[in-house]
């Protein structure tokens, strides 16, 4: 099978468009990711990641895939396996029937992934689009080129065990979409998107998480240094580090926007996507801010400049919010 | 971000690899970008490796002094917390507390040890050679 990869910020939005690309259905991964209404903020105290809360700037893994295929119409078929050999059975079926086959896997255990980023997360998306003897084609959409993993390291990372755990999960693409009615999808997606972000009673979820966050950092303990200094970079790898196109997915769905400004030559995207490109750079600014802060000599003891940032954020993503809802309630 | 800001700063936590951005041209317009890391992200990712190394560590000074067996230290290896140890391979963080006993660690059957050996990627050899090896000093 010839199949064409190319490298994604995000595992999830990158096997979408590179599956959907490689049927014949040419489509980015910031489109992908904006038609999936995937942009998000989540402060969820409840998960722990080695003693941090979890802070998430999208929505949760599989929210992508299945909501793409809801709304393109994918007819995406899904198999989970109890045991490992039937798992691994399958994938040979689908791929000698030359399908591209997505899973999801570990990272710990995919062994072309360097040490340094070899980490418990069982969320990891990629493509498997052939098999040499015993070695399985991947195209891994966070990696710059194709790479090449052993049928028994596959097979432990799609059935590696804890939270989130894949149970060999494989899907394949059951229709390509005729061109789709782009008004009404990017309308719609929008329109969740402001919902999510600005329009949920919850205090952990959108712009009121974040203000949530910016109250919790400006009630840190000033005694506690070591663990304010994990915190704050918490926070910072939270947004950076796993791959999010940078500034917490921001800058991908500015993409989304200003494609979809195209699309539909509507002006007022464009400038919302500005604004999103400038709510990305603050989002940023503010990573800076917290590391600058955590490299100070002498412990500084005021949050309350952070938390300033943070708020300033909060209220320009809300204000871009309530105009991009309205946009999304006006007529065709 | 724009195109002529992208970051390239070589971040040893990339292994070597590059990662996607997405940036503006000079006339505003979006395109992706690889970056080789970012001082501000690798400063927040050398913390927390750090932190891990330090348990790391002091696990493993623990465990020569015959306090613990090698559990935790294996268990911070492989970045892993006692809850997420605990998912990893199934056992309750009670049992896993009990199973950093050394004396208890010692006497522990090779199935247990094998499902130890499944979630820390460490061979049950090495394991089983640990049982006997591992903590002289009593």
């Amino acid at each position: 099978m010839t199949f064409s990869h190319q490298q994604s910020a995000h595992c999830e939005s990158g096997v979408m468009s590179s599956l959907l690309t490689n049927a014949g259905f040419a489509i980015s991964e910031p489109m992908v990711f904006g038609l999936s209404s995937a942009l998000a903020f989540a402060y969820l105290p409840i998960i722990k990641l080695n003693g941090m809360p979890l802070i998430a700037y999208r929505m949760p893994p599989k929210h992508i895939i299945n909501t793409l295929n809801k709304r393109l119409g994918l007819a995406i078929q899904t198999q989970r396996f109890s045991n490992a050999a039937a798992g691994q059975q399958a994938l040979d079926q689908a791929l000698a029937k030359q399908q591209a086959v997505g899973l999801q896997t570990s990272v710990f255990w995919l062994p072309y992934f360097p040490a340094e980023m070899r980490f418990h997360f069982n969320a990891h998306n990629l493509l498997v689009y052939g098999k040499q003897q015993d070695n399985y084609l991947i195209s891994d959409p966070v990696f710059e080129d194709v790479v090449q993993c052993d049928a028994a390291a596959l097979t432990k990372a799609r059935f590696a065990k804890g939270a989130l755990a894949p149970k060999g999960l494989m899907y394949t693409l059951g229709n390509t979409p005729a061109e789709p009615n782009w008004p009404r999808l990017i309308r719609q997606s929008i329109k969740a998107t402001s919902r999510i972000l600005d329009g949920l009673p919850l205090p952990w979820i959108g712009v009121r998480g974040i203000l949530h966050l910016a109250n919790k950092i400006a009630r840190l303990d000033p005694a506690a240094v070591k663990y304010n200094r994990l915190y704050l970079t918490h926070i910072v790898r939270m947004q950076e580090e796993i791959g999010t196109g940078g500034a917490g997915f921001r800058f991908m769905y500015a993409s989304f926007l200003q494609e979809a400004a195209d699309k539909l030559n509507e002006p007022l995207l464009q400038q919302a996507a500005n604004e999103m490109t400038q709510i990305g750079d603050g989002w940023r600014g503010f990573a800076s801010q917290l590391v600058q802060y955590c490299k100070a000599k002498q412990a500084n003891t005021d949050f309350a400049p952070l938390a300033a940032s943070l708020r300033v954020l909060a209220q320009h993503e809300r204000e871009l919010m309530q105009q991009l809802a309205a946009w999304s309630r006006s007529g065709f | 971000m724009k195109l002529n800001e992208v970051p390239q700063h070589d971040s040893s936590s990339y292994g070597g690899h590059k990662k996607l951005l997405y940036v503006t041209t000079d006339d505003g317009r979006y395109t992706p970008s690889q970056s080789s890391g970012w001082d501000t992200e690798a400063y927040a990712t050398q913390l927390a490796v750090q932190t891990l190394q330090q348990q790391a560590e002091q696990a493993y000074l623990q465990w020569q002094q015959g306090l613990v067996s090698p559990l935790p230290f294996l268990m911070y290896q492989a970045r892993l917390d006692e809850a997420g140890l605990s998912q990893v391979s199934g056992f309750w963080c009670w049992r896993i507390r009990r199973h950093f006993n050394p004396a208890r660690y010692r006497r522990l059957p090779e199935a247990i040890l094998q499902r130890y050996s499944d979630a820390l990627a460490v061979p049950l050899a090495q394991l089983l050679a640990y049982q006997s090896v591992g903590n002289q000093q009593e």
